[in-house]
């Protein structure tokens, strides 16, 4: 025991300040160097305000011009996230996607129940997803382009401008909802 | 389903294969050389680095320098008034949530009951948690090479010296490795900053907060070494995490990589690549079914979207990007690793989509499992097997030439059933009791699901979550008057510190004790342990061990609730 503890004591000082200082600290100074804009959260810029980040979703909530996030436990927080950890046999989950799938139709009207794609009524993991499926994305289109009095063909066209592809065939293709409304406000100016 | 998502499964797969060899060969040759890093572990903690070390030497080398740290991350947790780097000014989280915080890192558990981005100070992500995530890496795999020695040792009794082991899996694996991985997750737009949380004045005209901190240099560790624990409470869902399709890729590959890369390094030091291979195929054989299980379970409605009148697949709690494929892909990494990183919220998968999750870590992390910890803890299912066999055929059981007696077998039993009691007695206590109860947040067996989960996660020291079971209750960011449930925080980390380190004993026990044997040469009526034959009975003993153990607990739990569509 005793001839543990001293090389023992040397070791949690000197792995912390090589894993813990030396390490996380090269990182950030080499990717502040090299990747500015990505190390420092992807933000994106309109003329000199800052008006979000390319990566985390936000809250467009009563602005029908807008294309919509899916929905989001937290109400899109960005600094306490958490899950809806609501179980798939809970009545609570049922009441929850019950009205989110109501708001979804009065929105976007035309649209029936058993064709709402599922990610446009169902929490995101993040609760600050910044992406909707395509799905989502061409139904909420006809409303945004009758709201702006767009043609819905251009609108259509800066869904497929504003897609994130996969990688390889990796995950799922998805519309970034901040900048595809940043792109529909450009148009409009 | 999709043609896509099965095609990033079998890529994975593909992947996974490919490098094992070469990640094997590359750990062999770093522990069976010497060179640079053995005189720098000299200097640096002199005699002590120069010892051959017996396995109760080695054993208790790991638990000193374990304790020590554990010292170390519970005062840092506890003083986190005076860090540097704490921009949004955090208090000290209270003693029962530190407690469980400290043996969950020390452990390569990476439980949270906290969430990163409201309780704790960069300082701790950096000093405190990202050093645990390295260390406690380090030890699992040091601890597996000494009882491959054991397993190969022609005479003598040494399993090595843990110092060195470990020195060696800092500098000449984890660390290269991380500055190389955390760069390329930033090139990806993971977030790495010492900069404030930041105001955004959203397009809709709001206020939008966004924590931020240097994100990708624990993220990187957190994954190749097993560990879990998210710098932000969603985990790998969050953005900043895992930014896109290729990084989550990545990020899988990296959580599996050495798990896998191990059971070739165990082959090629024993002399028997063929060996390793075995090993790997019993592994593979199971992740892929329970892969496959949870994609067909997810790709379906639940019943709540059913009685919400809604079709398509379970996108409730998981992010576009990843989509069900690579969500549930995730899910079953995570869970046969005891890594424990999600992208999609566990609570929210299906029945039998969060039946497998359980049902992995039930297996005792032996599918693949921790770096180092799933290689040791699957060689004891290993002897287990050759055991079995040997009962069958009426003959003395042999491994590697070395004949398995009484005393490993007792080790051997000791081991493989130590952490189901634990999970089936601290479960069974949290349940029991009126302060078990105040953790469970869902109502019904999902409720009960969440105890379970709790206590199978943290004694096989997974760190997954269903996370509505709640260890810290934590008012709007505020820690002032944050409180923990003491309950569930000590039951939580003694199930921890227990699910670690007795298998990890008892392991170099055994190691020790077949480091002493002769090894005799294979004759005409040994049994083979490197054919398909074996993978079955070896697939076959981790299962009925795992199964018989826990499959009332599941019936009651996700496998009841998958086999009904009403709701609670």
């Amino acid at each position: 025991m005793r001839r543990d503890l001293l090389p023992s004591a040397i070791a949690i000082i000197a792995f912390t300040v090589v894993c813990g200082l030396a390490y996380p600290l090269l990182v950030t100074g080499i990717g502040q160097v090299v990747f500015p804009g990505r190390a420092s959260g992807s933000l994106v810029k309109r003329e000199r305000t800052v008006v979000g980040s390319k990566l985390i979703g936000q809250d467009f909530r009563g602005r029908p011009e807008y294309f919509q996030s899916r929905p989001s436990v937290t109400g899109y927080a960005a600094d306490g996230t958490f899950f809806n950890n609501q179980g798939p046999n809970q009545k609570k989950l049922a009441d929850q996607l019950k009205a989110n799938a109501d708001a979804y139709l009065k929105q976007n009207p035309g649209t029936r129940r058993q064709d709402i794609p599922a990610d446009a009524v169902t929490t995101s993991a993040s609760g600050i997803d910044p992406h909707i499926s395509r799905a989502s994305a061409r139904i909420q289109a006809r409303r945004v382009a009758r709201v702006r009095r767009m043609d819905l063909t251009r609108v259509d066209d800066l869904i497929d401008d504003n897609t994130d592809g996969r990688f390889l065939f990796f995950g799922e293709p998805g519309v970034n909802v901040l900048e595809l409304n940043l792109a529909l406000d450009k148009e409009q100016q | 389903m999709t043609v896509a998502g099965w095609a990033t499964i079998v890529a994975f797969v593909a992947v996974l294969t490919a490098t094992t060899p070469l990640i094997g060969a590359y750990l062999e040759r770093v522990y069976t050389t010497e060179g640079r890093v053995d005189r720098l572990a000299v200097r640096i903690f002199g005699q002590a680095a120069r010892r051959e070390q017996s396995w109760q030497s080695y054993a208790r080398s790991v638990l000193v320098f374990s304790a020590l740290f554990f010292g170390l991350l519970y005062l840092i947790l506890r003083t986190q008034t005076l860090h540097p780097w704490n921009p949004t000014g955090l208090g000290s989280p209270p003693w029962d949530l530190s407690f469980n915080t400290a043996a969950s890192f020390v452990t390569n558990t990476n439980w949270q009951y906290y969430g990163g981005e409201t309780t704790m100070t960069y300082f701790t992500q950096m000093a405190g948690l990202t050093v645990q995530n390295f260390v406690s890496a380090a030890v699992g795999i040091a601890v597996a090479i000494a009882v491959i020695r054991g397993f190969a040792a022609h005479s003598g009794r040494s399993l090595g010296n843990f110092y060195v082991d470990v020195t060696k899996t800092l500098l000449l694996v984890l660390l290269p490795v991380s500055v190389i991985g955390a760069l390329f997750l930033v090139s990806q737009g993971l977030i790495q900053t010492l900069g404030d949380y930041t105001t955004v004045h959203t397009l809709a005209g709001g206020d939008q907060v966004i924590a931020r901190g240097p994100v990708a240099s624990q993220e990187w560790i957190k994954e190749l070494g097993t560990n879990g624990g998210g710098f932000f409470n969603v985990n790998a869902a969050h953005p900043y995490e895992n930014s896109n399709t290729l990084t989550n890729f990545v990020l899988l590959w990296s959580i599996l990589a050495i798990p896998a890369g191990l059971t070739l390094t165990f082959g090629r030091m024993v002399g028997s690549k063929g060996q390793g291979w075995a090993v790997f195929a019993a592994m593979m054989t199971v992740f892929v079914v329970a892969t496959a299980i949870v994609y067909v379970a997810e790709s379906d409605p639940t019943p709540a979207m059913h009685a919400a009148g809604l079709t398509g697949s379970n996108m409730e709690g998981k992010d576009v990007r990843f989509g069900i494929g690579s969500s549930s892909l995730f899910a079953s990494v995570t869970t046969v690793a005891s890594c424990g990183a999600v992208n999609a919220s566990m609570e929210s998968l299906s029945g039998f989509g969060g039946a497998v999750p359980m049902a992995n870590m039930m297996t005792g992390e032996v599918i693949f499992g921790g770096v180092g910890s799933g290689l040791y803890g699957m060689l004891l299912f290993v002897l287990l097997a050759v055991f079995l066999a040997g009962l069958m055929v009426g003959r003395t059981p042999e491994f590697l030439g070395k004949k398995i007696e009484a005393r490993e077998v007792k080790l051997v039993a000791l081991g493989t059933l130590a952490v189901p009691l634990m999970v089936l007695a601290a479960s069974a206590l949290a349940l029991a009791v009126k302060y078990g109860s105040q953790s469970i947040f869902d109502s019904g067996p999902q409720g009960f699901s969440e105890s379970i989960y709790a206590y199978t996660s943290q004694a096989n020291n997974n760190g997954s979550a269903f996370a509505g079971y709640t260890g810290y209750v934590q008012p709007d960011g505020n820690n002032a008057t944050a409180y923990g449930l003491t309950f569930a925080d000590l039951l939580g980390g003694l199930a921890m510190l227990f699910g670690r380190f007795v298998p990890l004993v008892l392991a170099l026990a055994v190691g020790g004790s077949l480091a002493g044997k002769r090894v005799t040469p294979r004759g005409p009526g040994t049994m083979r342990t490197d054919t398909p034959t074996f993978v079955v009975l070896l697939i076959g003993t981790v299962l009925l061990v795992a199964l018989l153990t826990f499959v009332p607990a599941l019936f009651l739990g996700p496998i009841g609730q998958g086999l009904t569509d009403r709701l609670f």
